[in-house]
């Protein structure tokens, strides 16, 4: 009878689950369909689900009209470059807040986190002219630098969070066993943190991947990322929907594969010390 | 010894001299079919210009509006042409950021350019900007449903006739609506309809002190009036309807009448496209006898950044791009209907363009009877037919946009919307310093 009943749930809980990620799925689904509609297919009212005319012209025309290998290789530095930075910075940080925390830490955290909450915008005349000087307009390593500043506190507060849960002493034995600050951090603490390191920095690359204020305001042709590419297909005055859907295809694909392969991770890595 | 150096000095000054010469220009573009046609043909300006190469960024608008703005007043240099509207060629003139075009060759042929399009980017008798093409809005409806119903469409209607004929052709039941107007909040949006609208009314955003106006009479009856036409006869979800959505709505047959930009004309007359191509009549956007019209004006132009250091060559793709020269070579890769319109009165001559575009007359008479130097009846201190040639506009249209959008979705009365208008306008206008 219980167990009847915990079947039940069971059956319950997953249809739930599965409703649910079918409903967060559908937008990018119908994304992908629509990139192999013809452009009046595409509005179509009411619209086709799969008994359409496939085509791959949309694809052609993405392929001659944009360079995708160039804005694919600047959305790869951009992302995995600001993120590698970014952990290069955080995690001595966040070691010194998890285990040696001062008067003014929390502070300090809360301040990193209200960094976030200012509109990027209010900030969009300064930081252009200070790349205008520094000639960073439109280079990959201006790109890097403004995403590793904008995500920052996030990889922080992150690897904060997954460092409190390490016990300290761990860390004090490996001190009076003769490690220096260098090895305690490298060949302690890594390795206990690797789940959680692991999802920061599969996260933040896929924030940074998708982050379109900063990369479409200060790039221009050199540098312009993935965003770009899709913006560049968008229109307010033409139904463009069918080639807009394949460049937003072609962009998300690379992400989309490597959040499939790396999702046990991520999702460890996110309910790391959850259950604890 | 000596020989070898002064070859090598040779050789590196003619390295230097080439790559002196041989120049890039940047051209920020929007995506839209004729500028996409201009990115393909461009190889034969390259063709006749080896020394100069160009990169392309083809931005959405409104993304290409904050990029090129920000740039243009950082001084960031990053283009060196520049797409730009109506809207923003008179402000950017006044802050002298942009360079006269005054190198665009003998040929050019300045006065060909349609005298409402070419005043708008011209300040004190020079040309600051090229229109690369023009467009003014029209009706579009059907005849085969006009037919039916016995209704005669004039070539210049009145508002009342329009109204009149969009509630007698609704059919809800069979999804079909008698008129479709633009409903999505924006000052692009539906306040470039609704501007252009109110001026037919004798209404306008300022008085001669600029005042806000929406507490007057022309503007409650052009508020109720659309609201009052939108409700009876408008598709369901109008407040969201920009140009796509009615272009769909249209092509798939369930809009009897829809007032909007010209360009459109040649996507429902594409049967490639739309439905309902072959039964697609034109007709001047609608008045109410007051001597003003209810159609906007506007020109995608190229201009070049007065900090650019590549004018020249900047101006050699403009005066190519722009040209009469240009509109052959389309018609002659892509045929008539693809050539960029409303920009030259030699192309309305042209019997070829004519017979390809059975809108031509149609859109040339809509485009002259736009005149954003005097747009409403009463006289204003502004320029602009469907905006306000201010920088505080942007801001302002679209706030105001979205109280008539909200009043559109039955949130508001159409008094409410107004009241918040005049409101927010009046503290805008005051903080900005026009209102003492």
């Amino acid at each position: 009878m219980a167990r009847a009943a915990t079947n039940r749930r069971m059956l319950v809980v997953t249809l739930i689950a599965w409703t649910v990620g079918i409903v967060i799925f559908f937008p990018i689904l119908w994304t992908a369909l629509t990139s192999f509609k013809t452009e009046a297919e595409a509005v179509a009212a009411p619209p086709t689900f799969l008994a359409f005319h496939w085509t791959l012209e949309n694809y052609a025309e993405v392929q001659q009209r944009s360079d995708y290998f160039l804005h694919f290789w600047n959305s790869v530095v951009i992302s995995v470059g600001s993120t590698l930075l970014g952990l290069l910075v955080a995690v001595p940080a966040a070691w010194s807040m998890a285990f040696v925390p001062g008067k003014r830490t929390r502070d300090v955290l809360m301040w990193m986190l209200s960094t976030k909450m200012l509109p990027p915008v209010g900030v969009l005349i300064p930081i252009y002219l200070l790349f205008r000087d520094f000639g960073l307009l439109d280079s990959r390593i201006g790109l890097v630098i403004v995403l590793t500043l904008i995500n920052l506190p996030i990889i922080v507060w992150m690897l904060f969070t997954y460092f409190r849960e390490i016990p300290g002493e761990i860390l004090e034995a490996s001190r009076m066993d003769g490690a220096g600050l260098r090895d305690e951090i490298l060949f302690v603490l890594l390795p206990m943190a690797v789940p959680g390191i692991a999802s920061t920095l599969l996260l933040n690359i896929i924030l940074a991947w998708n982050e379109a204020f900063w990369t479409l305001n200060l790039s221009a042709s050199q540098s312009a990322p993935l965003t770009a590419f899709i913006a560049s297909y968008s229109s307010p005055e033409g139904l463009f929907y069918a080639k807009l859907s394949a460049a937003s295809t072609m962009a998300v694909a690379p992400i989309l594969v490597l959040g499939w392969f790396s999702q046990k991770q991520l999702v460890r890595g996110l309910t790391f010390g959850a259950v604890k | 010894m000596k020989r070898a150096l002064s070859l090598i000095g040779a050789a590196v000054a003619a390295f230097l001299g080439s790559s002196a010469q041989a120049e890039t220009l940047s051209i920020a573009t929007v995506n839209n079919g004729d500028m996409i046609r201009m990115q393909k043909l461009s190889e034969h300006f390259t063709k006749a210009h080896p020394d100069i190469t160009l990169n392309w960024v083809t931005l959405e608008e409104n993304v290409l509006r904050q990029r090129v703005t920000t740039d243009i007043a950082a001084k960031g240099g990053q283009y060196d042409i520049m797409t730009i509207g109506t809207y923003e060629v008179p402000i950017w003139t006044k802050q002298k950021w942009l360079m006269p075009l005054t190198k665009l060759g003998a040929n050019y042929d300045v006065e060909d350019l349609l005298p409402s399009i070419r005043n708008g980017l011209t300040t004190d008798g020079t040309l600051y900007a090229a229109p690369f093409y023009g467009e003014s809005s029209m009706v579009m409806y059907r005849k085969d449903l006009f037919e039916k119903a016995g209704l005669t469409m004039p070539e210049a209607p009145t508002w009342a006739f329009v109204s009149d004929a969009a509630r007698k052709l609704t059919d809800k039941k069979a999804e079909v609506y008698g008129i479709c107007l633009r409903g999505k909040a924006g000052w692009g949006e539906n306040m470039a309809f609704l501007s252009a609208m109110a001026n037919s009314f004798g209404a306008s955003w300022f008085d001669m002190n600029w005042k806000p106006q929406f507490n007057t009479d022309p503007w409650k009856q052009t508020l109720t009036t659309y609201l009052g036409l939108m409700k009876d006869a408008g598709p369901p979800g109008a407040s969201s309807n920009g140009f796509n959505e009615n272009l769909a709505l249209f092509q798939s047959g369930k809009c009897a009448m829809w007032i909007d930009a010209t360009v459109a004309a040649s996507f429902v007359s594409n049967p490639a496209q739309s439905k309902v191509a072959d039964k697609v009549g034109y007709a001047l956007a609608p008045d109410t006898g007051l001597g003003k019209r209810s159609n906007w004006l506007w020109a995608w132009s190229l201009g070049i950044p007065a900090s650019s250091k590549k004018g020249d060559a900047a101006q050699a793709f403009i005066a190519w791009a722009t040209s009469k020269e240009y509109l052959d070579l389309v018609a002659k890769e892509e045929g008539w209907a693809n050539v960029p319109p409303g920009t030259r009165s030699s192309l309305y001559a042209n019997p070829e363009y004519r017979k390809a575009a059975p809108f031509a007359d149609l859109t040339l008479k809509s485009i002259q009877a736009a005149d954003p130097q005097h747009p409403t009846v009463q006289p204003v201190p502004y320029t602009g037919v469907q905006f306000v040639a201010i920088p505080e506009f942007q801001g302002i249209g679209t706030a105001v946009g979205q109280a008539f959008s909200a009043a559109l979705a039955g949130q508001t009365t159409a008094d409410q919307a107004l009241q918040t208008a005049q409101t927010l306008a009046t503290r805008e206008m005051t903080k900005a310093g026009y209102i003492k």
